[in-house]
């Protein structure tokens, strides 16, 4: 069927080492997602696999067999970029039929694959038209269709969805998982958006620089993040991050505060640590006694939330709280923390020291 | 500082295309108002008409008590701030900050106080003697802001100044421009189509839409009663569900059967569809109390939350948002209730609120 493995590739441009030794084992049928910012490695990870990129070192695997040599054509898989790149004199109709048409497919079965892709894609009203009289979201939507009409062994994905409104990109999330299921086929899709890979993803590999920093369910990366790093880059709003340091059954923080020490905590006393808490593991109503004194600096009213933004000495600490909260800038405010969910990182390593303990 | 009085602005190109229809807008002195829409809505427009860099066709602006419909942007006293373009790579911090005020030929010593004062608001101290090369990101964003606040207009104008930022430093600026707007007092009118940079920066916001006002609120009035289908659509993600309901015994129904409290008001005739906010709802075990039959078709977990899409009764893609604990298995069996309070009410044919 479709599984994907890519083992120590490594590419450099010039002086930018790209991918810095990736190794990903993508199983059959997965929606797995690699996750990163611009500049991580996710594109030219994916273009390895899809045979467009000559590697430096490292072998690409496809359904067990070592793909590495192999011509883009050979490795039988499907590509969604994020240009549409749709055929400007066909209709909607010929653009996804064209793949089929390229492999000789009888016209009835090339209906019927065209007539199901449009249909999951709400396009089916489109067919007769061509690409010109489409907005950008329908042209989207019918390069999806197109790369999505024929079984290859798995589909590549770069970034389909981010040139949509956001209204579209909810909608296409929820389209993107239901057609996932529905094929079952393997997909290997590529975002710098964290709520893309949440909602999506069976497993999300998390890159930096050309290296893996995680790869794990979405539950995974965001409840126990391996590092400071994928804890900041998982989560919206981000994770604070407070200086402090072990001292005994206490944290103290660079900024003078005190905290129970976590009963999880395996931190050395005196090293330097990232108390690392999450707006929703923190609270500006009173519960329990472990608690951080500062003012507020802002409000910003999401809807169903208000997030708070609240300074402790010289940090930044974000509180989700109830849509009404109100409030003035420089007002005292007292946070309190919920320290079982509380994450601790070496802060020189950026590792997390969390886990070792629970 | 002033407030903005927008009086029926209407901008009409030679072509005939109009990219402001008669917009009002009554902005007051100290407020961060913002407009919010799709592009091509006119808010751009619109606010380069207030900084006078486009001349309306018809309609009057006024910045203070001053009519301003004749002056040219340089006697509106306004600053307009379009992205925050990079510094002057040779300049340390100081002196970028300073450029604006020696051009305008300010004497030194305001020019230092108003520098210091920038400084100080944005925290810039430590860095007031690097280049922007040994600035972070960041650090080059704050100074860049400072730089735009340090001329001390009546008004500033901001046109999606953050677009171009990656979401971490995006997320940072919000909050600095919102804090220093506060402390300036400053009002300032800024222009984005992004809902959640609206919501969180404005004391108002304006949504527009094919050059017309649709809703002016505060971030919670848009939220909870947005005045159109167009509103509802428009902010809030994932975007408030609309069910298509009938009048039933003293109740609003869905045609899956979902019973919502009807608000006060409501017409007699009409197609009407009703607003639930994804929180406003609950996916639970089948046959709880108050409950219909749903049945769950994807689930999306997004670490402090769990946004469940439910088909219920020919209802298709309704979107349940729930605390991330307790989950419910794509496919399986579920009842869905309404646990908010009363809904907005649209006509589905006028496409605006009713009750």
């Amino acid at each position: 069927m479709g599984t994907v493995a890519v083992q120590g590739l490594r590419k450099s441009y010039g002086k930018v080492q790209a991918l810095d030794g990736v190794t990903l084992d993508v199983p059959d049928g997965a929606f797995f997602v690699v996750l990163g910012p611009s500049g991580a490695g996710k594109t030219t990870t994916l273009r390895a696999i899809a045979g467009l990129e000559k590697l430096d070192a490292g072998s690409v695997h496809i359904d067990g067999r070592d793909a590495t040599g192999d011509s883009p054509a050979a490795r039988d898989l499907a590509m969604v970029f994020q240009s549409y790149a749709l055929y400007p004199r066909h209709t909607v109709y010929e653009n996804i039929a064209s793949p089929l048409r390229a492999r000789r497919r009888s016209s009835s079965e090339i209906a019927a694959a065209v007539e199901r892709m449009s249909s999951l894609l709400h396009i089916e009203r489109l067919l007769q038209r061509r690409p010109a009289q489409l907005s950008g979201g329908e042209m989207q939507r019918v390069a999806l269709a197109r790369a999505l009409v024929r079984s290859p062994r798995a589909f590549l994905m770069d970034e389909p969805l981010t040139n949509l409104d956001l209204k579209l990109r909810v909608e296409m999330r929820t389209e993107l998982t239901r057609i996932h299921r529905s094929l079952g086929a393997t997909f290997v899709y590529v975002t710098n958006d964290q709520v893309e890979a949440l909602s999506m993803a069976d497993q999300v590999a998390v890159l930096k620089e050309g290296q893996v920093q995680q790869v794990g369910t979405p539950t995974e990366v965001y409840e126990r993040p391996a590092n400071q790093w994928v804890a900041g880059f998982v989560g919206s709003p981000r994770i604070s991050l407070l200086a402090c340091r072990a001292e005994g059954d206490r944290l103290v923080g660079a900024e003078g505060w005190t905290l129970p020490r976590p009963r999880w905590s395996t931190a050395q006393d005196g090293r330097p640590l990232l108390l690392g808490l999450r707006a929703e593991d923190l609270s500006v109503e009173q519960r329990g006694d472990a608690s951080l004194s500062g003012e507020l600096y802002g409000l910003e009213p999401l809807g169903d939330r208000t997030v708070v933004d609240v300074r402790v000495g010289t940090e930044m600490v974000k509180v989700k709280a109830r849509p009404t909260i109100a409030g003035t800038p420089g007002e005292p405010l007292t946070v309190s923390v919920d320290l079982d969910r509380a994450h601790l990182f070496d802060a020189d390593t950026g590792v997390s020291l969390s886990e070792a303990g629970r | 500082m002033a407030g903005i009085e927008v009086t029926a602005l209407h901008k009409r190109y030679p072509d005939g295309t109009v990219a402001v229809d008669h917009v009002d807008l009554s902005i007051d002195d100290g407020e961060l108002f913002v407009m919010l829409g799709p592009s091509g809505c006119g808010k751009t427009t619109t606010l380069r008409a207030i900084a006078g860099l486009e001349r309306q066709t018809t309609g009057d602006i006024r910045i203070g008590d001053t009519l301003v419909n004749d002056l040219p942007p340089a006697e509106r006293d306004i600053a307009m701030v379009f992205q925050f373009y990079a510094l002057y790579p040779h300049l340390k911090t100081r002196d970028n900050l300073a450029f604006p005020l020696r051009a305008e030929g300010l004497p030194k010593a305001e020019v230092r106080a108003r520098v210091d004062e920038a400084a100080r608001l944005m925290r810039l101290g430590p860095l007031l003697d690097r280049r922007p090369r040994r600035l972070s990101g960041g650090e080059q964003q704050r100074v860049a802001l400072a730089r735009a606040l340090v001329r001390r207009p009546r008004a500033f104008l901001m046109d999606e100044p953050l677009t171009n930022l990656d979401a971490e430093l995006r997320a940072d600026m919000r909050t600095e421009i919102k804090h220093l707007q506060g402390e300036l007092g400053t009002t300032m009118v800024y222009v984005t189509h992004d809902q959640v940079e609206a919501m969180s920066l404005g004391h108002r916001i304006a949504i527009l839409n094919k050059g017309r006002v649709e809703q002016i609120g505060t971030p919670l009035e848009v939220y909870d009663r947005p005045a159109s289908l167009f509103c509802a659509a428009f902010i809030g993600s994932p975007p408030m569900n609309l069910i298509d309901v009938e009048v039933a015994d003293g109740m609003l129904r869905g045609k899956g059967g979902l019973a919502l409290t009807p608000p006060p008001g409501l017409p007699r005739d009409g197609r009407l569809v009703a607003g639930v906010r994804p929180e406003a709802l609950e996916v639970t075990a089948p046959g709880t109390d108050g409950s219909v039959p749903a049945r769950v078709v994807s689930t999306e977990w997004l670490g402090d939350e769990i946004i469940y899409v439910v088909d219920h009764g020919g209802e298709r893609d309704v979107r349940v948002r729930m605390a991330p604990t307790g989950r419910f298995a794509t496919d399986a069996p579920v009842g869905l209730r309404h646990t908010g309070g009363t809904p907005a009410v649209y006509d589905l044919s006028t496409e605006e609120l009713v009750a």
